[in-house]
């Protein structure tokens, strides 16, 4: 009440209320709340259609055909908030898995093997970084190029040979389970989404990764190492793509140089849909994670109707496509709204 | 008082014009080209035979043409990936036609391929130009939608030789002058795209748009419909090779051409294409084209698997556009906090 008696305290209590509706608003307009509301209705369409969808064992086994691919779109969300991408995290995943066969054809053991794929991950990274960094090469030009690099290696070293022999012990990082139904898989993916959730929202680090993304020039000027929190990022990414790389050669239990091929495509799609902007500067990994289990449930969903994987990337294209489409449609359509009398 | 310092005399205008050519990096792109020649030469003379040049062109007549259509939308800032599955589409479709009806003859075929290409080029443009959406997602979901609908069409069958009509297969075969009609179309399309972006508005505008696109739209020119009209050219052109990629492969299948998106890029930046926008010479994508298409030709020659092709054109990439890279950077010296901040 002793706000009333200033002269504009009635605006101040009008404010509060509005305040608080626009925040559960914000919340029902939210990306995050989009894909929440899609992933339920999915999953109730699926339940009714289907008496064996929610079985756990069942859901369990959906989880592998998304989890390796939302393992590398963790840090691909965080590179494209910073304005950059990698359009080689399937080249690197192909070089990492020729790198394990090789090791595993050499005697090493199930850890070496693995930190083999890990090490030849955070190289391509690290390489991919130097070019953008150090090179000043365009992200996307210079993934382009060390793309085709990192499985043209895979193609010169194996031809049309597959590697199918790996040490025992190794099959567990793709096929075993912590407990229960929970595979090690996925709970590698919630494990590092949980990280990288911490990371991007709860420290300084995060924030700085939305200032570079927003405007580099400005966050330079802030004194942000814009340079060194790219190279970081590029090599993160990297590392992610080694360890999805490790998941999925011990899952398939055999190295092509075709492993993974087109993955890029499906990774950037999920990290979009989860709500990232391509221009940099905003996205959650709240958002991602929606995203991956959505494009998780689409494919599980349209695999039950026998739809072969090759139509499954139209479904995929459009997807990406219309989620980036829907934003510019609907400021049109207001743009127009509001031209109208 | 006047200082009694002598001018310096500028050289005849005409020299001048001829140093800066020579400065330039068209130059040392032939010589390595020509130097690349001469090497494989050393141990196979019969490489340098007329016979083989011809094949050679021949072989990269389709890279030729698509480069040069990938380098008007590069010039505009943008990027068009979808090329090579637009090059499948549209040649399955026609091939599927030819064998429907083949006795239509080859003009009705290649307008279909040249209208259905421009169609799928304009979808394109329609996000990117009209929506302003950036072009590198865009074109990577619709290089998957085409590439799905390649399967829709086919069910995953194949189109062999012995579908196709004699007039299908043969039309870019004949020999004139000692080249193929592929060849002097890829000619043409070179003199074509030459005239274009030397003498024309439009082509004048996709430098002006890409080298400063603000710069531009106070200047009286429409950024989205000049780019538009890249992706429009660009379509059109990677529906037209879909048809002689068919042909000269005698074979229509989902996978066609896949992965050919990276060297008709790679063509482009090797040849000096500035993936900034606003820079880049068609004789510089030419000797890029042809530089990728001698090393192909060469591979087989001197002992190398056909499965370093990848590797090589991924190595080779990547040291262009570091080069690239840096001689930009040298030129924008006075832009010196954007550079350090891009």
């Amino acid at each position: 009440m002793t706000v009333l008696r200033h002269t504009r305290g009635l605006k101040v209590e009008i404010a509060k209320p509005v305040r608080r509706r626009s925040l559960l608003l914000a919340v029902l307009k939210s990306w995050e709340f989009l894909l929440l509301t899609l992933l339920a209705a999915g999953a109730v369409a699926s339940t009714s259609a289907s008496p064996y969808f929610l079985d756990v064992w069942n859901l369990s086994d959906a989880t592998f055909n998304f989890t390796e691919k939302a393992i590398v779109a963790l840090p691909m969300a965080l590179l494209i908030i910073a304005r950059e991408i990698d359009i080689s995290v399937a080249g690197i995943m192909a070089l990492a898995s020729l790198v394990m066969g090789l090791g595993a054809q050499a005697g090493a053991a199930w850890w070496l093997v693995a930190l083999l794929g890990l090490t030849a991950g955070l190289l391509c990274g690290m390489l991919n970084g130097a070019l953008v960094t150090m090179f000043r090469v365009p992200a996307i030009v210079a993934t382009i190029g060390t793309m085709s690099l990192f499985r043209g290696v895979g193609y010169a070293t194996l031809g049309d040979q597959v590697i199918k022999s790996y040490p025992p012990g190794f099959e567990a990082f793709g096929q075993g389970y912590v407990a229960g139904p929970l595979s090690i898989e996925f709970a590698i993916f919630l494990g590092l989404a949980v990280l990288f959730g911490v990371v991007l929202h709860r420290t300084v680090v995060g924030r700085r990764i939305y200032a570079i993304g927003s405007n580099p020039e400005v966050a330079r000027f802030s004194g942000i190492a814009i340079s060194r929190y790219r190279f970081v990022l590029f090599s993160v990414v990297g590392l992610a793509a080694g360890l999805a790389s490790v998941c999925l050669t011990s899952r398939l239990g055999s190295t092509r140089p075709s492993i993974a091929v087109g993955w890029e495509l499906e990774i950037i799609t999920m990290v979009v849909l989860g709500g990232v902007s391509i221009l940099g500067g905003v996205g959650s990994i709240l958002g991602v994670v929606l995203a991956a289990l959505l494009m998780g449930l689409v494919t599980f969903g349209l695999g039950l109707l026998n739809v072969p994987g090759i139509v499954m990337q139209i479904v995929v294209g459009s997807l990406l496509v219309v989620v980036i489409a829907i934003p510019a449609l609907l400021a049109r359509l207001g743009l127009i709204m509001k031209a109208l009398p | 008082m006047k200082a009694a310092v002598p001018l310096p005399v500028p050289p005849h205008p005409a020299v001048a014009s001829l140093r800066r050519w020579l400065d330039g990096r068209d130059v040392a792109l032939a010589a390595l080209n020509l130097v690349l020649l001469f090497a494989v030469a050393l141990k196979f003379p019969d490489f340098l035979a007329p016979r083989n040049m011809a094949d050679i062109l021949d072989d990269t007549a389709i890279l030729f043409l698509m480069a040069l259509a990938e380098m008007l939308v590069i010039l505009t800032g943008a990027i068009d990936l979808s090329v090579a599955a637009n090059l499948a589409l549209t040649g399955v479709s026609v091939a599927l036609v030819n064998a429907a009806h083949p006795g239509l003859g080859v003009a009705p075929i290649i307008a279909m391929a040249l209208v259905m290409g421009a169609a799928l080029g304009a979808g394109n443009a329609v996000l990117i130009c009209k929506l302003g959406l950036p072009s590198i997602v865009v074109t990577l979901g619709t290089l998957a939608i085409y590439r799905g609908c390649i399967f829709l069409l086919t069910g995953g069958a194949w189109v062999n030789s012995n579908q196709m009509s004699d007039a299908f297969l043969n039309f870019i075969r004949v020999s004139f002058l000692g080249l193929t009609t592929l060849t002097w179309i890829a000619i043409l399309g070179i003199a074509a795209a030459g005239l274009f972006l030397r003498f024309s508005v439009a082509g004048r505008n996709l430098y002006v748009i890409g080298g400063n696109r603000l710069a531009a739209t106070y200047a009286g020119i429409d950024p989205g419909r000049t780019q538009a009209l890249a992706f429009l050219i660009s379509g059109a052109v990677s529906g037209l090779c879909g048809y002689f990629w068919v042909s000269r492969f005698a074979v229509a299948y989902v996978e066609v051409a896949q992965g050919f998106e990276l060297q008709v890029i790679a063509a482009c930046v090797i040849g000096g294409v500035s993936i900034a926008g606003g820079l880049g010479t068609v004789p510089g994508v030419v000797l890029g084209a042809l530089f990728l298409g001698i090393i192909k030709n060469a591979l087989p020659l001197i002992g190398v698997s056909p499965f370093w092709q990848m590797a090589i054109a991924g190595t080779v990439i990547t040291l262009a556009v570091v080069i690239n890279a840096r001689s930009e950077g040298r030129a924008q010296g006075r832009r010196i906090l954007q550079e350090n901040t891009a």
